[in-house]
């Protein structure tokens, strides 16, 4: 940190210009869990703390990969670090008054619960699709007061706009254009990634002013 | 109006905003005959998770509103 770094007060100020003092309060308020932090997870975790989320859960356990630099939110001298630890320094850069608390771990059936209990929204930020079924099936059989926010369907060079957020119960959301399977060999490109963790970001932003 | 009778005992549910002829079926037979891989799928019920280990006892029923979320890779 240089000493330019502005500080909380400053930084709060500036976000309150320009979402609204209400808003700010009740994102600085909130706790968001963000479940993998890959290309969805790195690009959601940064637009909420940018807009001012008060706390961030970041559960990942890959490390930083170069064929990730593509479209996740690391550097190329990162490479080989634990992505929590990466990513809690880029946004200790990014938004320095963030709380952050970091799990090199792997979310599973048993941990979840634990692990997710103080968030007030989930998250599914997986890349493998039984992971992202069994996150979304743990957290709704046995935390069914949490708001959770899935992804589906996200790779290839279809067109954006392809890409919804889709309310599938009152607390449950899933952004994608539900198609696009990696497994199908069509890739992953930064902005068609970056388009659904905005839609996730978004969605969890609606929920936490009360908007959905 | 002879014609609306022929839709009064067709027993009727919606799945993913789809009118589908599957009451009396359980979850777990109407998921095998659309063909789901069960491993990566949610189903959620009158607003409310169906539990994995629940899909063979539970028994659609008429006016049942169910989604199926079918979850793909990447991320």
């Amino acid at each position: 940190m240089n000493a330019e770094m502005p500080s909380r007060e400053e930084m709060l100020a500036a976000l309150e210009k320009r979402q609204g003092s209400e808003a700010v309060k009740k994102l600085q308020a909130a706790t968001v869990a963000v479940c993998g932090l890959g290309g969805l997870g790195s690009n959601i975790a940064i637009s909420l703390a940018r807009a001012g989320v008060g706390k961030l859960i970041l559960i990942d356990f890959d490390r930083v990969d170069v064929t990730n630099l593509h479209r996740q939110q690391y550097k190329a001298c990162q490479v080989g670090m634990p992505k929590p630890e990466a990513l809690l320094a880029n946004l200790k850069e990014i938004a320095p008054y963030t709380e952050l608390e970091t799990h090199f771990e792997k979310v599973t059936a048993e941990n979840a619960v634990p692990l997710l209990a103080n968030a007030d929204v989930v998250c599914e930020a997986f890349d493998n699709a039984e992971a992202k079924a069994m996150l979304v099936n743990t957290v709704l059989e046995n935390m069914p007061e949490k708001y959770l926010v899935a992804a589906s369907g996200m790779a290839g060079y279809d067109s954006g706009n392809l890409i919804t957020t889709r309310k599938v119960t009152k607390r449950f959301y899933v952004c994608g254009d539900g198609k696009s399977d990696v497994a199908d060999g069509i890739g992953l490109i930064a902005p068609r990634v970056m388009l659904c963790a905005a839609h996730q970001a978004l969605t969890v932003i609606r929920l936490i002013l009360g908007l959905e | 109006m002879p014609d609306s009778c022929f839709f009064i005992f067709v027993h009727m549910l919606t799945i993913n905003g789809q009118s589908v002829d599957a009451a009396g079926k359980t979850v777990a037979e109407y998921l095998a005959e659309a063909g789901y891989n069960t491993v990566r799928i949610a189903v959620e019920r009158n607003e409310e998770i169906v539990p994995k280990a629940k899909y063979a006892e539970t028994v659609l029923a008429d006016g049942d509103v169910v989604e199926v979320v079918n979850f793909v890779g990447g991320g």
